[in-house]
């Protein structure tokens, strides 16, 4: 077994914790779903959600995790056939813990690659003198990879595997060598960027550097409550998968850090400070940023439309052009901050997506910590090549859609029906509170035990029609061809974890006198 | 901005912040477990 890596110190198991949960979500995601689903009033249902769902799923995934390290298993697929191993069936359900990271790290990658040339293209000042749509379409123009914006052939695909060379060289450095030591670095930096950047938005002025509105005009409009929305089915659905996305549950990446903490040392504490810390980039940064400074810029009815498109266009084609009107050297300061911040918010999630895999190939083949990194990089670049090449086609979403979207609900669905019912709430109420250093409410074990599993179903039934229409939609042939990499990735995966397990019992059919 | 905003605004500003500096600090200040503990800063050299 591989239980030989620790955590260097339980502030950067935290900060590693935190980065995991915060992204480019957090900036680009939040603000986007407070505008179109009753502004302020958006708040009150999110809330809610993480009390009701998201704190509790943290409790499991971090006790699910920490009990699995106790036998030796650092991902999912053993973990849960550890909690009920009568049932062949959890194994396989575990397999989304590293299906999921596998997919997601795909197009994620590529998306965080986008970050990094931004930030060398704000230094360069290569937005300066261009007007918004020429801002605008060099997004456009940098996607389609066959085009250069820099004289670099191929330059997105140049970034991207820069990119990954970086994340697969942090992760052979190992979880304390490597991991923790980017989360040490990049989440204060992350705050500090962010810090900046919510001051300069809040405080703009109307007149000054060509804005048209304060920047209390664009927080205004994002924190008035519209009541009549909490009662919008909608609303709260909107809400829940929110929670859900930002705090990076139904991954199995949470499990695989907890997994390297003993029985004895806290996991509820820490479970908070990591979850806490994610709302705080998200609610008090994420929303003091993106919509302060485009408001101020654009006017509420342009950037309303906007957003129905997500935050996306808003980060990579309007916020770079709006920097530009502060003059060269504070555009560029300001798209370091901007792009480093986001920078920083994916790596410390793509980090984690590695780190199941890994512990996978060590644990159950004997794989070395390199080997297996190495490994995790180049199947990474192989399903990552359609996301890049058919980014237009729509390949990147689809991966987004079913890995990054459908699969967390599905999984979490399952581990929480796991932990809660077959594993049992004796158990797992135990297993939460072993070595805590604080204590956990009591009501939170009827909570995980009744209200968040009925969360999660109501939040996947609720996705049912959104899953049955992107069904039935016409898509170009190299979307099909996304979906059976998808699929193929799936079922290989399986085909290991059931390796795997046929290996574990021939070892234990040897060990038998 | 309105007065509903601001309350608002402040209000959930005020408790994700509060929450966020209440256990981090708990995390920073809590007492270390006997060795061997999962953490590998703190072992005696």
């Amino acid at each position: 077994m591989s239980n030989t890596e620790n955590w260097g110190s339980r502030v950067g198991l935290v900060l590693a914790m935190a980065g995991n949960a915060v992204g480019l979500g957090n900036f680009l995601r939040f603000p986007v779903q407070a505008v179109q689903n009753g502004g302020g009033a958006f708040i009150i249902p999110y809330l809610v959600c993480f009390l009701l769902m998201g704190i509790p799923l943290l409790w499991v995934e971090w006790a699910m995790g920490r009990f699995g390290g106790r036998h030796g298993h650092h991902s999912t697929p053993f973990i849960m056939h550890q909690m009920d191993p009568r049932r062949a069936l959890w194994k396989y359900i575990g397999v989304f813990g590293i299906f999921t990271n596998l997919a997601v790290a795909a197009y994620y990658c590529y998306l965080e690659s986008w970050t990094l040339s931004y930030i060398w293209h704000s230094i360069a000042g290569t937005f300066i003198g261009q007007s918004a749509d020429q801002v605008a379409g060099f997004f456009s123009t940098y996607v389609d990879v066959g085009v250069s914006t820099t004289g670099i052939p191929y330059e997105a695909v140049v970034f991207w595997i820069l990119c990954l060379a970086l994340n697969t060289w942090i992760l052979a450095k190992g979880l304390s060598g490597g991991v923790e030591k980017v989360a040490k670095i990049g989440m204060p930096l992350l705050i500090l960027f962010g810090v900046i950047l919510a001051i300069r938005g809040v405080t703009l002025t109307a007149g000054e550097n060509g804005a048209i509105n304060d920047g209390t005009v664009g927080l205004n409009f994002l924190w008035t409550p519209d009541y009549s929305a909490m009662w919008s089915g909608k609303v709260w659905l909107a809400a829940a998968g929110q929670i859900f996305f930002t705090l990076s549950v139904g991954m199995g990446t949470i499990q695989c850090y907890a997994s390297y903490v003993r029985k004895k040392d806290d996991i509820a504490l820490n479970a908070m400070s990591a979850g806490w810390m994610n709302e705080f980039v998200e609610v008090v940064l994420g929303a003091a940023v993106i919509i302060p400074i485009s408001i101020g810029y654009l006017g509420i009815d342009k950037v309303v439309e906007l957003t129905k498109t997500g935050g996306l266009g808003l980060g990579f084609k309007t916020l770079p052009y709006l920097f530009t009107q502060w003059g060269p050297v504070l555009a560029a300061v300001a798209g370091v901050c901007w792009f480093g911040l986001l920078f920083f918010a994916g790596v410390t999630s793509s980090l984690a997506m590695g780190t199941p895999i890994m512990g996978f190939l060590k644990d159950e083949f004997g794989w070395k910590h390199k080997n297996a990194a190495w490994f995790f990089g180049g199947v990474v670049f192989l399903l990552g090549l359609p996301c890049v090449f058919w980014f237009s086609e729509g390949v990147f979403d689809e991966f987004d859609y079913w890995a990054g979207t459908v699969s967390l609900v599905v999984f979490a669905l399952f581990e929480i029906i796991l932990f809660a019912w077959i594993f049992g709430m004796d158990k797992g109420w135990n297993e939460i509170n072993a070595g805590a250093d604080i204590k956990v409410p009591v009501i939170f074990r009827y909570i995980i035990q009744y209200i968040t599993p009925l969360f999660l179903i109501g939040v996947f039934i609720g996705s049912l029609p959104a899953i049955w229409e992107k069904m039935n939609e016409d898509v170009p042939w190299q979307v099909w061809v996304g979906r059976v990499i998808l699929l193929s990735v799936f079922f290989i995966t399986s085909w290991f974890v059931y390796v795997a397990y046929q290996k574990r019992r021939k070892q234990l059919d040897t060990v038998k006198p | 901005m309105n007065t509903s905003a601001l309350i608002l605004m402040l209000s959930s500003v005020g408790i994700v912040t509060f929450a966020t500096a209440y256990f981090f600090f708990r995390v920073v200040t809590a007492k270390p477990k006997p060795e061997p503990d999962s953490y590998t800063d703190n072992d005696p050299v």
